[in-house]
């Protein structure tokens, strides 16, 4: 496994247990009546398991298993999907902070939300930059050697 | 395919019909009492269908954590299993229950499919986590 799917996937990992950490506090909060408290955490939650983890997963194991190029030795282009990598990670981290409410004005963590909202879909095309040359027909490696 | 990969898979598939078959329940007419289901239905497709199905392929494709132990501990990988679907099932009947204001003992056992789910995940990282590794 190549060095970056690691951190994909180990992030995607550390996602789930984050997501599903707040999930349990979530429901814990509603069985004991604080449904009000429990609403406040459903942004970051939503974001860490359908970002965070299976989007991040996917791109993960994608980048290890799409067919490789020149003949099997190579990737392509890396540093888009490292770039992906930083941007995801950067944009689900700011989704969460500005969904907490008391760090800073209204009109901040609005601000926050969109910035990371933003980072999220420059990840996404990052990734789409990088994994296009390697969706192909097996057909097409084996006519390169 | 492991053993413990088919109860993932076939499970998973089951909670993908449920999940499905909840949400024509709740595009019908329907009165608002059916909407407590809303919560339920989006759980058992993200949590039973695609996370499981995610679980299930994970313990089997990902690479070898040593020749001894090719899927690290097979105990967690049970763990993860039983803990999941049970917190599941029990989140799918008590979360309504809670919704609709019933008393005791359906807010404990919501408590109880919380943490049975959340120590499903811990389960799968722990044993997942040393399977990642560079080549």
């Amino acid at each position: 496994m190549p060095r970056l799917a690691c951190w994909f996937i180990r992030a995607s990992l550390a996602y789930l247990l984050a997501g599903f950490s707040l999930g349990a506090i979530m429901l814990a909060l509603k069985a004991t009546g604080h449904q009000g408290m429990a609403i406040r955490g459903l942004v970051p939650h939503v974001d860490f398991l359908l970002i965070g983890w299976t989007v991040q997963l996917t791109m993960g194991v994608a980048f290890w298993i799409l067919p490789r190029l020149e003949g099997g030795v190579s990737r392509g282009a890396v540093a888009p999907a490292w770039l992906a990598f930083v941007l995801l990670n950067a944009g689900v981290l700011l989704v969460a902070l500005a969904s907490v409410q008391t760090l800073a004005s209204a009109e901040t963590m609005s601000s926050g939300r969109l910035v990371g909202r933003a980072a999220e879909v420059a990840a996404a095309l990052a990734f789409a930059v990088h994994a296009w040359r390697r969706i192909r027909a097996a057909s097409v490696d084996a006519q390169v050697r | 395919m492991p053993t413990l990969t088919r109860w993932f898979l076939r499970s998973a598939l089951v909670y993908l019909v449920v999940s499905l078959l909840i949400g024509v329940m709740l595009a019908a007419p329907h009165g608002p009492t059916l909407d407590v289901l809303s919560p339920v239905h989006i759980h058992l497709f993200m949590v039973g269908w695609i996370t499981q199905m995610i679980f299930g392929v994970a313990y089997w494709m990902f690479p070898r954590f040593s020749s001894e132990a090719p899927r690290r501990s097979e105990r967690l990988g049970s763990v993860t299993y039983v803990a999941l679907n049970a917190g599941l099932v029990m989140r799918a009947i008590a979360e309504p229950m809670v919704t609709l204001r019933y008393a005791t003992p359906w807010p404990a056992i919501l408590v109880l499919s919380a943490v049975l789910q959340w120590l499903a995940a811990l389960a799968f990282v722990v044993n997942t986590w040393a399977r990642v590794k560079a080549r």
